[in-house]
């Protein structure tokens, strides 16, 4: 459509450090705790002990006489204004929702959830008055666990009558995209392989490294809030929405954000508290949690139960794969809450040409800390269901686990390929994927060493995991979303604004809290238009700069808000040019556009865009049919979502008289269209990989039976350091397949190495002790339960079941106790 | 999170430290290196009025020869007790369990005192001063007294040390020459322990001495296999079989990382790899 340049790229594609990291490595930068306003009070939250409790008094008499409070506030003392938490994707049309108060005047439905607030003047003088609320409960029975609260004993809402939320379905006989997966099933009975597993996927704590963190400054017509979020266009949106502030007299601003993983794509009870308190004040206040209220209160990740039954001729070609899931929402139903399991039913069929597929979902509420999305949301759940199947077809038909996917897998020839979940995959090479992984990573070479381990018996056995995933990325189309009842859009904008300086200015609606941006839209701003990368400076998270956005999640800046960037570049160009063929006295059609330069063909004479755009600045001399400015913005909506996938091998070794485990090597190839940064890229990788093997190893967040978080701090709750990792093996194809719905063709990338590494690392671990009977290792594998899986025959090790491959009426494939 | 507020002591002498304490009672809290304390303060489990530092008394600090034992000042770091000369030449173990505490920073700050007096069950070293006999030195207002290692750990977090006392050094007896191994079970490195095995033994094998982390409210030893070890010979099978009685007379807690059953399993197999990597086979 347009002049853009010829000449090659010398940014995308460079290894460029990142230019936001010195500020955000030494913190000398705008963090939202940095912020300090003139007269600002500090807030301290009081929170529930009880997961379920009727409030039956709060006296805040002592609290408010103690130095420097303000006010001690709760519940009763609001009234509308305090606005309310919403759930953003109601997953069905019946739905059972409950009322979600920032601040419950009358029952608590979690253990942490807040029902008083202290503010004084500074952070701890708020904390210790917060100790002297007394707040008098009366405790409810708590139901915790799935499994419990499918019974409908003990309700988390009483009022509901029901802790089942939502079944949603998807059907391939009845989408058109598929046969009768009972049909399929029952014929497998007869003549096939049926595989039938409960899989657990265990809650896990998003655990960013900044503690979530706001501000609210109601000083002036417009109230500002700056807030440690991903999402400032969607919590402003939503403020008004709920708190009856028009939209345009609210400003939010996400400064410099450290980390969120989905964790901080949320609206939160004390961002609304904190705008309540502000207003009814009318002072500045800022609240920052603690690393303990953190763990206990963000919203958590993950937690289902999967019950999956695949269907398999004799030679392990899959003919159906039925999947139904139970997922723990909590006690609220968080803003993309039920969502965040259903973005998996379009995965579960993954790289594979199933012939047809079910997916039901059934959603629960719990007195839990409410769930939302966690790096990889949905997706990483339906990667480990379906590749640890893959490796037990393959044990079942007794081939390799290679060997079974290629079975199964659609050939790069069959791209354009529509899935039996109805989505259309682009382009892909799983082929060459699988081949270029399996050569970095020494395949044969590890599995004869295998073979040898087993036959000597020595202790440590050595296992090999295969993990062929791929992912539905760059959230989102927005018909798409709107077909899902999903209650925004997916689309991103951006804007160009060519300085009198020759500087360029990019803003973009993505808002990112650690990815890079910066550096890497810098980069394709400097390649598609021809200026250095120096020059240009990109602005994003405040909603008074970057006024139209739709946030960072689910792997869509680069992809969408990428795209709607070179679309405004483009359009910068294209004035440009109008201008330069004036200036120069030419027609445009005889201007060429290279490395940032008009020239007319054919002489040397020529104009930069830098130049034509201090020209438009000054605008002593510009065409009569243009605006003095070569300033353009876009607007870009996908056409669709778009596909990474990768090939992930993983050897653990095992060993066999503690059960400990420990990765030997891990190398991943995976395929994510054109690379703009690599550096970043490897980044993004690395830290995705070691947050998906935490799932398989190390994390878990549990709650007793009361509902109290036993894992409350970072003692229980197991995050990964670098000490416990080891250098990954990153590669990439050499003939990546482009994506074909981008200018760029880029694939999204922050989240592959989550949702991939997880099934990779649990196949090794029970590919390594396969041989002495182990079917299955509940997540995180830790050494106990390898062991006592190993021993589960011999007696050296009687309690609990580690495995149970088979449905059994009251059989969990889990330990007693673990958030159950 | 933010402690709650206190008063801040810090005292030269170790005199001066002493009245201190005594002038506070109860509302006092002694800080060494506050690893352990801080998180408490912070988590605010605990609130003391007045925090007593002990940072600024030197004599605190250093490890010396001291003929059949070596002397360990209380504010010595866990860095420094692992790189110390005349710890790794009389008391192997020491070094080789303080290697294994934490991370570098924690050991940087944190100090062999404090971790002792601390006496959490799964501390790293508390085993290694138990199995090498380690003679506490606590200093009162009544003078200064001197407590036996099976004496000092009474039971979860809790020493002889009182109230109004402080630990001011540990002797340890000259181990010279034995071999020595800490053989430490975590889940994630920069841990505490599930279950450690601290093991020094002299030649191959005239005695034993193993101390066990974890498997109880107070570090143990292992000693039905000490016993079965004095005088064996250090082979693969021998050592095993001496290992499988290393549970004997253990209570081990169950938590997230293992139940009770697994930890003594573990304490059996630890064992055995602890007390053959000490004897270098
Ligand atoms: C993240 C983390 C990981 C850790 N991992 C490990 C680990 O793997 N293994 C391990 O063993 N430890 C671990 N620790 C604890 C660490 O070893 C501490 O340094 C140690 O437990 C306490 O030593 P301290 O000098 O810091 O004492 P402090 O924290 O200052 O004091 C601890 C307690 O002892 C009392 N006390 C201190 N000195 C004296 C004295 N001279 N006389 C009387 N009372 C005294 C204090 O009043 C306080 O109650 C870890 C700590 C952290 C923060």
């Amino acid at each position: 459509m347009t002049a853009t340049q010829d000449r090659p790229a010398a940014e995308i594609g460079k290894d460029r450090r990142r230019k936001e990291d010195q500020r955000l490595i030494t913190g000398r930068t705008r963090w939202t705790d940095n912020i300090t306003l003139p007269g600002m009070l500090h807030l301290a939250m009081v929170r529930s002990p009880f997961a379920h409790a009727t409030i039956t008094s709060i006296d805040v008499e002592a609290a408010k006489a103690s130095p420097n409070v303000v006010a001690v506030l709760s519940g009763k003392d609001f009234g509308d204004e305090l606005g309310v938490c919403i759930n953003a994707w109601p997953i069905t049309p019946d739905q059972k929702t409950p009322a979600h108060s920032p601040m419950p005047a009358d029952r608590v439905a979690f253990a942490g959830e807040v029902v008083a607030v202290v503010v004084a003047r500074s952070a701890a003088e708020a904390r210790d008055a917060a100790e002297l609320v007394d707040v008098e409960y009366e405790e409810l029975p708590a139901v915790v666990g799935i499994k419990k609260a499918l019974e409908d004993q003990v309700l988390a809402h009483p009022d509901l009558g029901t802790n089942k939320s939502a079944l949603w379905v998807f059907d391939s006989s009845e989408a058109g995209t598929g046969g009768d997966v009972e049909a399929a099933i029952a014929e497998a009975r007869t003549n096939g392989i049926v595989i039938e597993r409960e899989y657990r996927q265990q809650r896990l704590i998003p655990a960013f490294m900044e503690p979530r963190s706001v501000v609210v400054d109601p000083t002036g017509e417009q109230i500002t809030m700056w807030s440690a979020t991903q999402i400032p266009h969607i919590l402003r949106f939503a403020l008004a929405a709920t708190t009856g502030v028009p939209e345009s007299k609210i400003r939010v601003i996400a400064p410099d954000v450290g980390g969120g993983f989905g964790g901080k794509l949320q609206t939160t009870p004390e961002e609304w508290i904190a705008w309540a308190v502000a207003r009814r004040l009318s002072k500045p206040v800022k609240y920052t949690e603690t690393r303990s209220e953190s763990l206990l209160a963000a919203h958590h990740g993950r937690d289902q139960v999967q019950m999956l039954t695949l269907a398999a001729d004799k030679d392990g070609k899959v003919t159906g794969f039925k999947v139904h899931l139970d997922a723990d929402l909590g006690a609220y139903i968080a803003i993309v809450g039920g969502g965040v399991p259903v973005l998996g039913a379009f995965m579960f069929n993954a790289i594979y040409k199933f012939p047809s597929y079910r997916f039901e979902c059934q959603t629960v509420l719990t007195n839990t800390t409410f769930t939302d999305a966690y790096r990889g949301a949905g997706r990483p759940e339906a990667t480990y269901a379906v590749e640890r199947l893959m490796d037990e077809l393959a044990a079942e038909v007794g081939v390799d686990p290679l060997e079974i996917r290629e079975r199964n897998w659609i050939t790069h020839e069959e791209f354009p390929f529509t899935t039996v979940a109805g989505l259309e995959y682009d382009s892909g090479n799983y082929e060459a994927a699988t081949a270029k992984a399996k050569e970095s990573f020494g395949y044969d070479a590890l599995r004869a060493e295998q073979k040898e381990r087993r036959e000597r018996g020595d202790r440590v056995q050595l296992g090999i995991g295969v993990s062929t995933f791929t992912e539905m990325c760059g959230l989102a189309p927005s018909r798409v979303l709107g077909s899902l009842d999903y209650g925004a859009g997916g689309w991103e904008h951006a804007s160009v604004r060519m300085l009198a300086t020759g500087k360029v200015e990019i803003v973009t609606g993505a808002s990112a809290h650690g990815q890079g941006h910066e550096t890497a839209f810098s980069q394709i701003v400097a390649d598609r238009l021809g200026v250095p990368f120096e020059d240009v400076e990109v602005l994003h998270g405040d909603t008074q700069i970057a006024h139209k956005g739709l946030d960072t999640y689910g792997s869509r800046s680069l992809v969408v808000g990428g795209e709607a960037l070179v679309r405004a570049v483009d359009k910068v160009i294209e004035k440009a040019k109008h201008l330069a063929a004036h200036l120069l006295e030419a027609n445009a059609d005889d201007l060429d556009y290279t490395a940032g330069r008009f020239s007319v063909r054919g002489t040397d004479q020529g104009v930069t865009i830098q130049e034509l755009s201090t020209a438009a600045f000054a605008a002593h001399n510009y065409p009569e049919d243009m605006e003095p400015s070569l300033d353009a913005d876009a607007t870009y909506d996908p056409v669709n979502f778009n596909y990474p996938h990768g090939t992930h091998l993983c050897a653990m070794e095992v060993d066999t008289e503690t059960g400990a485990v420990k990765m030997r090597k891990y190398t991943c190839c995976d395929d994510i269209g054109v690379i703009i940064n690599p550096l970043i890229v490897a980044g993004q990788v690395h830290g995705g990989l070691v947050q998906g093997i935490a799932q398989a190893l190390w994390e878990e967040a549990v709650h007793d039976e009361a509902g109290t978080l036993v894992s409350g701090s970072f003692v229980d709750y197991l995050l990964p350091t670098s000490a416990d990792t080891i250098s990954f093996d990153v590669v990439h194809t050499d003939e990546p397949s482009v994506c074909t719905t981008n200018t760029l063709g880029t694939k999204g990338v922050g989240e592959a190495g989550t949702i991939a590494s997880t099934p990779a690392v649990v196949n090794a671990v029970v590919d390594a002790v396969r041989h002495l009977g182990v079917h299955d290792i509940q997540m995180p594998c830790t050494p106990e339960r390898v062991w006592r899986a190993i021993h589960a025959n011999d007696g050296d090790a009687p309690t609990p079941e580690a495995a149970m491959p088979h449905f059994e009426e009251g059989a969990l494939n889990q330990d007693e106790g673990a958030g159950q | 999170m933010i402690p709650v507020k206190f008063d801040y002591l810090a005292p030269t002498s170790v005199e001066e430290a002493i009245s201190a304490l005594g002038q506070h009672g109860d509302d006092a809290k002694i800080l060494a290196g506050g690893q352990s304390l801080l998180p408490v303060l912070r988590m605010r489990l605990n609130a003391p009025e007045v925090v007593i530092d002990l940072g600024g008394i030197s004599s605190l600090r250093g490890i010396r020869d001291d003929g059949d034992a070596i002397v360990i000042g209380a504010m010595t770091t866990h860095h420094d007790v692992r790189d110390d000369h005349l710890v790794k030449e009389h008391a192997l173990l020491l070094s080789k369990a303080a290697a294994e505490v934490a991370d570098s920073q924690i050991r940087h700050r944190g100090t062999f005192g404090g971790a002792l007096a601390h006496a959490d069950p799964a501390g790293d070293l508390g085993a290694p001063a138990l199995a090498l006999g380690a003679q506490f030195v606590i200093a009162g207002p009544g003078g200064t007294r001197t407590v036996e290692a099976s004496d000092f750990f009474v039971d979860l977090f809790e020493t002889a040390i009182g109230d109004d006392e402080i630990l001011t050094e540990v002797r340890i007896p000259k181990h010279t020459g034995w071999g020595a191994h800490y053989e430490k079970f975590v889940r994630v490195a920069h841990q505490w322990p599930i279950v450690a095995v601290a093991a020094t033994v002299k030649g191959s094998i005239d005695e034993a001495r193993i101390g066990l982390t974890n498997m109880g409210s107070t570090p143990l030893r292992a000693t039905a296999s000490e016993q079965a070890l004095a005088g064996a010979s250090a082979t693969e099978d021998g050592v095993r079989a001496a290992a499988d009685l290393a549970a004997e007379g253990t209570n081990p807690p169950s938590d997230l990382n293992g139940a009770a059953d697994y930890r003594q399993h573990l304490a059996r197999v630890l064992t055995g790899r602890a007390v053959l990597k000490a004897a270098g086979v």
